[in-house]
């Protein structure tokens, strides 16, 4: 396994390499150049860098690539965040008036922490993560980029997996970007269907009729639902387990829940198979049903398997969330971004760590010329750093990047054409 | 969101609503001081009750209508039959009058409001909810008329459109049923015009656009409302520099701004009275239901998260402890479980020593109210904060309840509060309960009022029980004159008439304190 080698102890010689020579600057300040349309899009933008022992600045901006290219590098951090556009330089926030200053633009962001559903996984806790409780991560990108996309009509969403135990989303489409907080936190709300805290065992409550977007998701979890949930975390295998799910169906059919547990007891001893003990739960919570039940087995699939946002990130224009390429110090991942076609193949355990793709670089290998040619237009110090990144695992999700950057390339292209022939009609 | 916002935005709500007024400015014409501060402490009652009315009513509820009308009424504002214009049959000078004091009451509470994100986002929420209530009372074809004069036209879908979306269209809006999709208008509105829709998911969404039901055009207006309102409250706190200059207005602003809360407890005379010893039995004895989960939780995990910490640190700065307490209280308990005391310095202390003012922009942070904990920021996974009548399972609750060893006759009167939605007479009927007295005598609006009052009751000040005085004396509230015995709905408002010398701060203050502590 080549992340075992990964040494936090390291990380402090690593970091230069890989700022000097791994990190893809050029895309990065693509993106965030938004093609150079708004005037100081990219020098009014703040980064703020973590450094070792925890040493935290905020409000760094740069004027351009290649400043922010000498700065990193100076300063190798531990790790970067990318907080709002404001209306002046961020490394100047102190000179200005106090109350002028403003966050004025951030991509719609999402966070999304595996943290976050620990009451309803069994497989690990806390920041700990395993190929099973993924899959609860790929039917969150899968839902909420099916919503994003068909219900708000957004179009270039990047997915970023953050290094450790979760996924961000940056929504970067111009308008999701000019979104103001009362917006933001009503997708948020429009998104959310976990509510409560501790002191909620009851999470997932849907009223009649059935909202088109909820259907949607439902039938997202519906597809993972079995496989993920009843036979990989064994929801139903041990008696705790199975009354916590039925401590979720609602009183009027409780009512009749000493029989419900009986009848579900006997079954269970003879019978193992984690699908038929649902589909036996099912249909006596079924059977029982009210009017205020009707959804009962729908709610329980969504309150184990529906996507947990964290509001107050998505919130604020303001908010920080960390960069995609930074590293991850506590497991030395790099953040990348995840190839949308191919989600449900996506493994955290696969991604890089910043020690193999060091290592990766150290080992000449052949044939690496043979992947150059289409880059020939690019300059020549641009031209090293690909070669170099081109010759490590990295290369794929930068890949992903590249994409993801044409695609936002495409539609301002398009919308440039948009505007110069109402100009001609006009 | 154009240039051309002046005439919606610097109409007060309702005048601009109600017919068409020639008022679309602001006020220009001189006005005494003293009417000056009497139309704000009205308006600011006015929103006061919109304010409670919303947290012990559903909005829209007949309940809610019947009684904000009558508060509406009672302060003098214009309301229902006056807005339709027919000025005739009112009685003239009245109805002038009305909508005068509406006009310039909102206009100088924007001046007061618009200085921190907080005031804002308060102001702006109760005049919204004004107003709703407001628009909600208008005959249809006055709401259609109200949306030609605001500029909102929208696109409405065709017939083939709607025979398409029409299942989806029926399941996401409540006010679509089958056979009406085909009848009414649907608007097709992009989804930011249209929040309040897509925040309770009651719209029909596609590519960015929300299908809206005739019905629901309310929530276009408001929003448009919103935006425009938010938005002049920026550019207010633009001009504020000149006003505040003003020496006999900025001490009246600044006092009508910082009395929404009530008391906001924030300045303590017993700083430094509590030993951190005491802090477990106080928890038991003293600490309103929300604290003593927050304090038990916190001993069990030594750990909270951050709406946690933020919920118990403030109310325990506001009983009294100090900086040094407070971080030698957290650190205490953290290092308990997985943080480190050097990983607590970096990481914890920092907002500790914030809440106290001391790192940041410095502002002095002022523990939270019943209201900001019941509606802002609720509980999600792994959180302990909140109202635990308002955010718990009421099978937890009850629960709860009984391991705290209430009687099941008071667990039952408490959950009958709360299935009705009477959050802080739950925790009202808690205290008394738990205090053994029949009648609390006070009215229960903040969690650090719970404790004085509790402090008040056991370490014998007996006397203050009986009386229906105003509960927070003991917390270091100005000097008050003791003769305002009546607590009424306006009792102590009339008082200032115009005519009447210009009243000196600590007047003001009076009153406006008194306002606030008693409804």
């Amino acid at each position: 396994m080549p992340e075992c080698n990964y040494d936090a102890a390291s990380l402090p010689d690593l970091l230069p390499l890989y700022y000097r020579r791994l990190f893809p600057f050029a895309q990065y300040y693509r993106w965030l150049n938004y093609g150079g349309v708004t005037k100081n899009y990219f020098q009014n933008r703040e980064f703020s860098f973590t450094l070792k022992d925890d040493i935290y600045v905020r409000y760094q901006s740069f004027s351009n690539q290649s400043e922010l290219e000498k700065e990193m590098q100076k300063m190798n951090p531990y790790k970067i965040d990318i907080g709002a556009v404001y209306s002046h330089r961020p490394n100047q926030h102190n000179t200005v008036k106090s109350g002028t200053f403003q966050a004025l633009e951030k991509e719609l962001v999402f966070d999304i922490d595996m943290t976050d559903y620990d009451d309803v996984r069994s497989c690990c806790s806390s920041a700990d993560i395993c190929s099973k409780c993924w899959t609860l991560m790929t039917i969150a990108i899968r839902i909420l980029d099916r919503a994003l996309r068909e219900d708000f009509g957004f179009r270039h969403c990047l997915w970023v997996y953050s290094g450790r135990r979760g996924v961000h989303c940056w929504v970067c489409d111009d308008s999701a970007r000019k979104l103001s907080v009362a917006a933001r936190s009503a997708i948020c709300e429009y998104l959310s269907l976990v509510k409560g805290g501790e002191e909620t065992l009851k999470k997932v409550q849907l009223s009649d009729p059935i909202h088109p977007f909820v259907k949607e998701s439902l039938a997202v979890v519906e597809h993972y639902f079995s496989q993920y949930a009843l036979v990989g975390q064994d929801i139903l295998g041990s008696k705790e387990s199975a009354d916590k799910i039925l401590a979720l169906v609602p009183d009027d059919i409780l009512f009749h829940i000493t029989q419900v547990r009986k009848d579900l007891a006997a079954f269970f001893q003879t019978e193992r198979s984690p699908t038929k003990r649902w589909d036996r739960l099912q249909s006596l919570v079924q059977k029982r049903s009210s009017k205020k039940a009707a959804h009962a087995e729908k709610e329980i699939m969504l309150q184990y398997c529906y996507p947990r946002l964290d509001v107050n990130v998505s919130k604020g224009v303001n908010h920080l969330l960390k960069s995609p390429f930074s590293v991850h110090p506590k497991t030395g991942r790099i953040s990348v971004p995840i190839d949308l076609r191919d989600v449900d193949k996506f493994n955290p355990f696969d991604v890089p760590t910043i020690s193999l793709i060091s290592e990766e670089l150290n080992q000449p290998r052949a044939g690496e010329e043979r992947e150059e040619g289409k880059d020939g237009e690019k300059e020549v110090g641009e031209k090293r750093k690909i070669r170099d990144y081109k010759r490590t695992s990295l290369a794929k999700y930068i890949k992903v990047f590249d994409n993801f950057l044409d695609g936002m390339e495409r539609s301002r292209k398009g919308e440039l054409l948009r505007k110069s022939d109402l100009q001609k009609d006009l | 969101m154009e240039e051309d916002t002046d005439s919606f935005t610097n109409r007060p709500p309702w005048s601009s609503a109600a017919a068409a007024e020639g008022g679309s400015l602001p006020p220009t014409e001189n006005i005494s001081l003293s009417e000056f501060e009497t139309f704000a402490v009205e308006r600011l009652k006015l929103l006061k009750t919109v304010e409670t009315l919303g947290v012990s009513y559903v909005k829209g509820s007949e309940d809610y209508i019947r009684k904000l009308n009558a508060e509406i009424s009672n302060l003098s504002f214009p309301y229902r039959a006056e807005a339709t214009g027919d000025k005739k049959q009112q009685v003239g000078a009245t109805e002038q009058e009305k909508r005068r004091k509406d006009h310039i009451s909102h206009f100088i509470l924007r001046l007061a409001y618009c200085q921190t994100e907080d005031l804002r986002r308060w102001f702006i929420q109760q005049e919204m909810d004004l107003f709703r209530h407001r628009f909600g009372e208008l005959a249809s074809k006055h709401k259609t008329e109200f949306l030609h004069q605001n500029e909102l036209r929208y696109d409405t879908i065709t017939t083939d459109e709607k025979t398409s979306l029409m299942e989806k269209l029926v399941q996401s809006t409540y006010s679509i049923s089958g056979a009406s999709v085909l009848e009414q208008d649907i608007y097709k509105v992009p989804f930011q015009d249209a929040l309040d829709l897509v925040r309770m998911r009651k719209v029909f969404l596609r590519a960015g656009y929300a299908y809206i039901a005739h019905q629901d055009i309310i929530t276009i207006v408001l929003n448009d409302y919103r935006t425009r309102l938010s938005k002049a409250l920026a550019l207010t706190a633009r001009s504020l520099p000149t006003v505040q200059s003003d020496e006999r207005l900025q001490p009246l602003l600044g006092h009508l701004s910082h009395a929404y809360v009530g008391q906001d407890y924030s300045v303590q005379k017993n700083v430094g009275k509590i030993s951190l010893e005491q802090i477990d039995s106080l928890a038991v004895k003293s600490f309103p239901l929300c604290m003593r989960e927050l304090h038990r939780s916190l001993r069990e995990q030594h750990h909270l998260r951050h709406g946690g910490r933020m919920q118990y640190g403030l109310f325990l700065k506001g009983i009294g402890l100090t900086l040094d307490q407070a971080l030698q209280f957290w650190r205490a308990e953290f290092v308990k479980g997985k943080v480190d005391a050097d990983k607590f310095d970096k990481a914890y202390a920092y907002s500790i020593r914030h809440m106290f003012g001391k790192e940041g922009k410095r502002t002095d942070y002022t523990p939270y109210s019943c209201l900001k904990v019941i509606l802002s920021n609720p509980p999600s996974q792994g959180d302990h904060h909140g109202c635990p009548f308002r955010h718990s399972d009421p099978e937890l609750l009850k629960q709860k309840l009984q391991s705290y060893k209430l009687s099941q006759a008071g667990i039952n009167q408490i959950m009958e509060l709360v299935k009705g939605m009477h959050y802080q007479l739950a925790c009202q009927k808690y205290f008394e309960l738990t205090h053994n007295i029949e009648d609390a005598g006070f009215s229960l609006n903040h969690p650090n009022q719970y404790f004085a009052e509790s402090q008040k009751l056991l370490t014998g000040g007996r006397e203050v029980k009986k009386e229906v005085d105003s509960p927070s004396t003991g917390q270091g509230a100005p000097a008050r004159k003791t003769s305002d015995t009546s607590q009424g709905k306006s009792g102590t408002l009339t008082e200032s008439k115009p005519g009447n010398p210009v009243p000196a701060e600590a007047e003001m203050a009076e009153d406006l304190d008194s306002l606030f502590q008693d409804d």
